[in-house]
């Protein structure tokens, strides 16, 4: 049971989180001026690199906040949180 | 039978306390201290078991949790398989047997607790052994919280299978401390059998076999020391599973804590100076030793004058070869390493000692890399891992003041790593051990009968196995593992991992260190599936959830449905009923006369904020902005991939407040679906988001008649078709309730859904009850709820749908909105792929033959019996109304289809049907307003 | 004629040197604001003391119990039937700015947990670390119980668990379960 340090709350159990995926991919700013390949790039399509990955999670059982973290695929460390 | 194989005096028994037990249907004795394997040792029981493939006997290889072969059925008080006599504490009334491989779960439910609970602490120390114990000593006087564990009924680990006296009288005094010690936590009769992430490790503690049977402790420490000892391993040679081959160490054990002689005549075959000390104490208890075995030129002068002294042969430069005996080994045979004449030593012990094995498993589970030591000939702890340290003989210290340093200095690391300041205890001085020689690496002995070279014993696996794996081109232990199962069994491989390797390293002719061992994974002992439940079990098994009128629906007999959590009742049969029977009467009720439901299960988001109209709209696919205060509206969700992910009604509170409801599944994704839109792409929106869910108990109050039922417990309240419009809600005192009454109907009928404080719920209810008596209200559940609505089309999402279906795809473009200029799923529903004529439609079917209720999910064809499929029933409902079953099916093009006859696979054959719209009952509406 | 009912039935139970109860029919107010905003001042006036801002804390503002739920979240606790004139109150400091009052009364009920082997029986079902050192009077945890969520208020002599009304049932149940054995 990994420990998921929320930035409010601190460290807690990870069956306190729900995971949100890559962070960082914002709604694109006019949906309506992209063509199919380039909306379905925003719909399907995320990074899975081996290392750092940037991550959103939410601390569902405790804040209910949204936050982003970097965790390290390969080990599984959460390397930062941040707001 | 006489307990003749008990020493007259001596061991950590307590011989005042005799304890009766029954193996293999005959009874014994023994002493409370025993473990079942000492107490059969002590009754010169040695052939506990059978192997599992070969069927040979078997017998007592070890003293503890590593033992491969006395494998045994607790029989009572309560049946428990697979568990290891050397592991079992003997008590009063235990009934075993022996196994032959396999086990017997119980067949009735278990009587006994299981408990489990968490705790925290600074430092975490695994075992009490010489390291383990003065780590706990060094992190205790520090004043920081320590846990420590240890498997065993009391502290000393490999010690108490010596004579050592000053070191468990020094034991004895730490643990006294630490037992005083407030924030120390000395569990006992505990096993660490797993390391997890972040300083979390499970133990398991074994308590007492008839009430509370077992706790799971949940340990979560910031420092971890490991001191969990070391696994001695034995030599492969022909024949050595016999009963009464067991370990050197094992048989030490057995003589100084249990006061049990293994044997009267010891043969010994050691490549190492451990089984000196055990043949030298046996010899002084009375055992004869017939010989020592040792493939070392080199026999450390110490040793060779003790043994000397005593008249014992030692037989450098030999090995063991064979072994001859049917139930028990009776003789060994042995020659020169490199081959030579053979002889034989007559035994009914044959102790053995292939070198020590550290316990590196909870390191290894941290994910500590490890490596091969040449001169201990052992995988040792390589790596560093964050917040866990190894000491003593699990590190490859073997010496007892060098374990108790290294633990002392492992603890006091660990305690700077928390910044706390440590000193290291005064530790008892120790006389310098003998000098030794370097032990002799030594897998298996060279021999033409690898079939008869057993590496795991559980398994009946032998280093022909090894070889054939080799042969067949496996090159990682691994894969050679998994072709010969070794190391698979409830041990995982103790004492027959490393030995593996060892073997596949000499064949490939790589060394041992760059082959590796196999992973070590949790749990290190079997931990029983009811343990890991713990409390979790029957009523508390997973939470039920209910509204506040549930103890009404208890109260009238109704069947409850399992919605997610929630208990929901399906229907209220009346004496003679079945669910057909109940359904069809509630329909009735509700198309006719008045009916009520509890709908309080709905989920309730309370929306507020001045720019909560800006949300919604981007959320839903239909306006909400413009709705005005007083009124109500259907609403969907779709993902950004356009497709449906939920329905439900929203109401204007006031300008800045609106509530909107969600399906009773889906109303927590649904609040964090919501929030991870405002909070991490519109944070700049005004606008708050609180459940309400279970603030609000709801009744849905339902058919032509409810407008009269309605009337009368809300006098107050102008009830007329144009004073409360359809999709319009007013705030009302409802039988004497300030509650918030809504004009929607998920049934096509004149419809309210009520909705009061849920302490007020069953006032509520049994208020509409009273009134609508007379009408012959009638209280209906899922089942007729669900009969009604897909009558009327009205998808259920997640029934209807499944992830894939779009508004347009259930027929309801019209709850898309053409006019904003984007929401969440909008830019989907233009992507060529959804477009497309030939996606899978809502569509109602009616089978031909006016009778047959469709098997939900029942496939739909073209042709009667072959392929194309075209799309699945999602629905199927007997109809009063209708008067004949109907069903509602995701079909490919289905709206072009309708008024065709397809067909749809059920129960083995095609039945006939044909496509219609999905609203077959009251198309035009007409009911709504009653 | 109207007849409140709690989710529990101001249920007791004592055993295991435990005391549970539940609490029924407090007021609670969830109130959402900006802790930088101007009317976070004007909120404190009216509670007469400052809603508590370091998380998983509470604070005791005159009669009203503030629990922090998240940087823009409390929860208010007051006796019964104060809900209107506390949200008139709220509503009144909080004025144009963005902020929110909900009624969430029935949506938790309160238990209240007392005695020596309190904790233990918490431990049983709680991955938080109470120990008195780290977790004194006046934290405020929301986390996972047993398998529902929770809110711990540790007070002085008492834990305060608020729970779903849904989950009441099932959390009674947990705890006079984890009741057995515990203490003695």
């Amino acid at each position: 049971m990994q420990l998921i340090p929320c930035p409010w709350c601190g460290p807690r159990e990870e069956a306190e989180f729900h995971y949100g995926g890559q962070a960082g991919v914002a709604y694109p700013e006019n949906p309506a001026e992209l063509d199919d390949e380039a909306w379905a790039r925003y719909v399907f399509f995320r990074d899975n690199p081996k290392g750092p990955f940037a991550e959103r999670w939410v601390h569902t059982a405790g804040c209910r906040r949204w936050f982003n973290a970097v965790r390290d695929t390969h080990t599984y460390r959460l390397m930062r949180v941040y707001r | 039978m006489t307990t003749s194989f008990r020493t007259a005096a001596g061991g950590r028994i307590d011989r005042s306390r005799p304890l009766r037990f029954t193996f293999d249907g005959r009874t014994y004795t023994g002493y409370a201290g025993d473990t079942l394997a000492s107490a059969l040792l002590a009754n010169g029981v040695h052939r506990v078991a059978t192997s599992i493939r070969y069927g040979r006997p078997r017998g007592i290889v070890t003293a503890g949790v590593a033992e491969p072969s006395a494998i045994v059925q607790i029989e009572a008080p309560f049946p428990e398989p697979m568990l290891a006599a050397t592991a079992i504490e003997l008590y009063d009334g235990l009934v075993a047997r022996g196994l032959a491989g396999q086990g017997r779960l119980a067949d009735k439910p278990d009587p006994a607790r299981y408990d489990a609970t968490h705790a925290h602490c600074e430092v975490l120390v695994v075992g009490a052994g010489p390291a383990g114990l003065t780590a706990a000593l060094t992190a205790a006087r520090a004043g920081v919280r320590v846990v420590i564990v240890d498997e065993q009924p009391e502290p000393g680990g490999a010690l108490l299978g010596t004579d050592d006296r000053p070191a468990l009288d020094w034991f004895a005094a730490v643990a006294a401390e630490l037992r005083a010690n407030p924030d120390v936590r000395f569990l006992r009769r505990c096993t660490a059998f797993g390391y997890y992430d972040d300083g979390f490790v499970l133990a398991l503690e074994v308590l007492d076999p008839e009430r509370t049977r077992q706790r799971v402790w949940r340990i979560r420490a910031k420092q971890v020391v490991v001191a969990t000892g070391a696994h001695e391993r034995p030599v492969v040679f022909a024949g050595n599973d016999r009963p009464g081959i067991m370990q050197a160490g094992a048989a030490r054990t057995y003589l100084h804590r249990y006061g049990v002689l293994a044997g009267r005549r010891a043969a010994v075959f050691t490549t190492n100076d451990s089984a000196y000390p055990a043949a030298v104490e046996l010899a002084d208890a009375g055992v004869a030793i017939a010989g020592i075995v040792d493939p070392r030129d080199e026999i450390p002068a110490h040793w060779r004058a003790e043994c000397e002294r005593r008249g014992i042969a030692v037989h450098s430069s030999h090995v063991v070869t064979g072994t001859s005996g049917s139930d028990r080994v009776t003789r060994a045979h042995l020659a020169p390493l490199g081959g030579g004449p053979r002889s034989g030593l007559e035994c009914d012990v044959l102790l053995v000692s292939g070198g020590w094995n550290p316990a590196v498993h909870l390191f290894s589970q941290a994910r500590g890399a490890l490596r091969f030591d040449e001169a201990l000939g052992a995988f040792l702890p390589g790596g560093t891992v964050e917040g866990v340290r190894v000491a003593g003989s699990a590190a490859g210290v073997f010496e007892l003041a060098a374990c108790r340093a290294e633990g002392a200095a492992r603890a006091a690391e660990a305690l700077s790593e928390l910044g706390v300041p440590a000193a290291l205890p005064e530790l008892p001085a120790v006389p310098p051990a003998p000098a030794g020689q370097p032990a002799r690496v030594l897998w298996r002995v060279p021999g033409d009968e690898p079939e008869r070279q057993f590496v795991d014993l559980q398994r009946d696996a032998t280093a022909a196995d090894v070889l054939q794996a080799v042969g067949a081109g496996l090159r990682s232990v691994e894969h050679v593992k998994r072709y010969t199962t070794i190391s698979t069994a409830h041990d995982q491989g103790k004492t027959s991992g490393v030995v593996a390797s060892g073997i596949v390293a000499e064949q490939l002719g790589v060394p041992v260190g760059d082959l590796g061992t196999t992973t070590f994974r949790p749990p290190y002992t079997p931990v029983a599936f009811a343990a890991l439940a713990g409390r979790n079990t029957g009523e508390l098994h997973d939470p039920v959830r209910v509204t506040s009128l549930h103890p009404w629906h208890v109260e009238h007999g109704a069947l409850f449905e399992n919605v997610g959590q929630w208990k929901r009742p399906w229907y209220y049969p009346h004496a003679g009923e079945d669910l057909t029977a109940a359904v069809l009467r509630e329909c009735r009720a509700a198309r006719e006369g008045v009916a009520m439901m509890d709908a309080s299960t709905l989920g309730k988001i309370d929306v507020q904020g001045r720019d909560a109209g800006v949300l919604l709209d981007r959320l839903y696919t239909n306006l909400m902005s413009t709705l005005k205060v007083g009124s109500a509206r259907y609403g969907v969700m779709c993902g950004v991939d356009g497709m449906v992910k939920d329905d439900g009604t929203v109401i204007r509170v006031d300008e800045n407040r609106w509530l909107l409801t969600t399906t009773t599944g889906n109303a927590a994704m649904v609040l964090e679906w919501m929030e991870e839109w405002l909070q991490t792409e519109w944070p700049h929106l005004q606008v708050s988001l609180t459940s309400v869910t279970e603030h609000w108990a709801t009744v849905a109050l339902v058919g032509p008649r409810s407008r009269e039922v309605l009337a009368q417990v809300a006098p107050g309240l102008d009830v007329g078709k144009e004073a409360f419009p359809f999709m319009s809600w007013r705030d009302a005192t409802v039988a004497g309730i300030p509650a918030r009454v809504c004009r929607i109907s998920f049934s096509g009928e004149l419809a309210y859904e009520i909705n009061v404080n849920a302490w007020y719920g069953r006032a509520l209810w049994e208020a509409l009850l009273d009134a609508g008596e007379p009408l012959g209200i009638t209280p209906y559940g899922t089942e007729t709820m669900h009969v009604l609505r897909a009558e009327k089309g009205y998808p259920i999402i997640g029934q209807d749908t499944d992830g894939t279906v779009t508004p347009q795809d259930l027929g309801m473009s019209w709850i898309v909105s053409k006019k904003k200029p984007d929401f969440v799923g909008k830019r989907s529903f233009d992507r060529t792929e959804n477009q497309r004529a030939d996606r899978k439609h809502l569509v109602g079917l009616l089978p031909a033959d006016g009778s047959t209720v469709l098997a939900e999910g029942a496939q739909i064809l073209t042709n009667p019996d072959t392929p194309p499929m075209l799309g699945h029933v999602t629905s199927s409902y007997r109809s009063a109304a209708l008067g004949r079953p109907f069903a509602l099916a995701l079909v490919r093009a289905g709206r072009d289809r309708i008024g065709e006859t397809l067909h749809a696979w059920h129960d083995g054959a095609s039945v006939p049907v044909t496509v219609t719209g999905p609203v077959l009952y009251d198309s035009e509406g007409a009911r709504r307003d009653g | 004629m109207t007849v409140e009912q709690s989710p529990l039935a101001a249920f007791a139970h004592e055993g295991g040197d435990v005391r549970i109860a539940e609490i029924p029919f407090l007021t609670q107010l969830d109130l959402r604001l900006d802790p930088d905003g101007p009317a976070f001042p004007a909120v404190a006036k009216a509670l007469g003391g400052e809603l508590p801002t370091a998380p998983c804390t509470a604070s005791r503002l005159g009669d009203v119990d503030a629990l922090w739920l998240g940087p823009d979240e409390w929860l208010l606790l007051a006796e019964p039937g104060r809900q209107r004139e506390l949200e008139v109150l709220l509503r009144a400091a909080i004025g144009e700015e963005h902020g929110a009052v909900v009624d969430v009364s029935a949506q938790r009920t309160a238990l209240s947990l007392a005695g020596p082997a309190a904790r233990e029986v918490l431990a049983r079902g709680c991955s938080i670390d109470l120990d008195p050192r780290f977790a004194p009077a006046g934290t405020c945890v929301q986390t996972l119980l047993a398998r529902t969520g929770v809110t711990i208020v540790v007070q002085e002599e008492r834990f305060l668990l608020l729970v779903r009304a849904s989950f009441a049932q099932y959390l009674a149940a947990w705890l006079v379960d984890s009741t057995d054995g515990a203490g003695r």
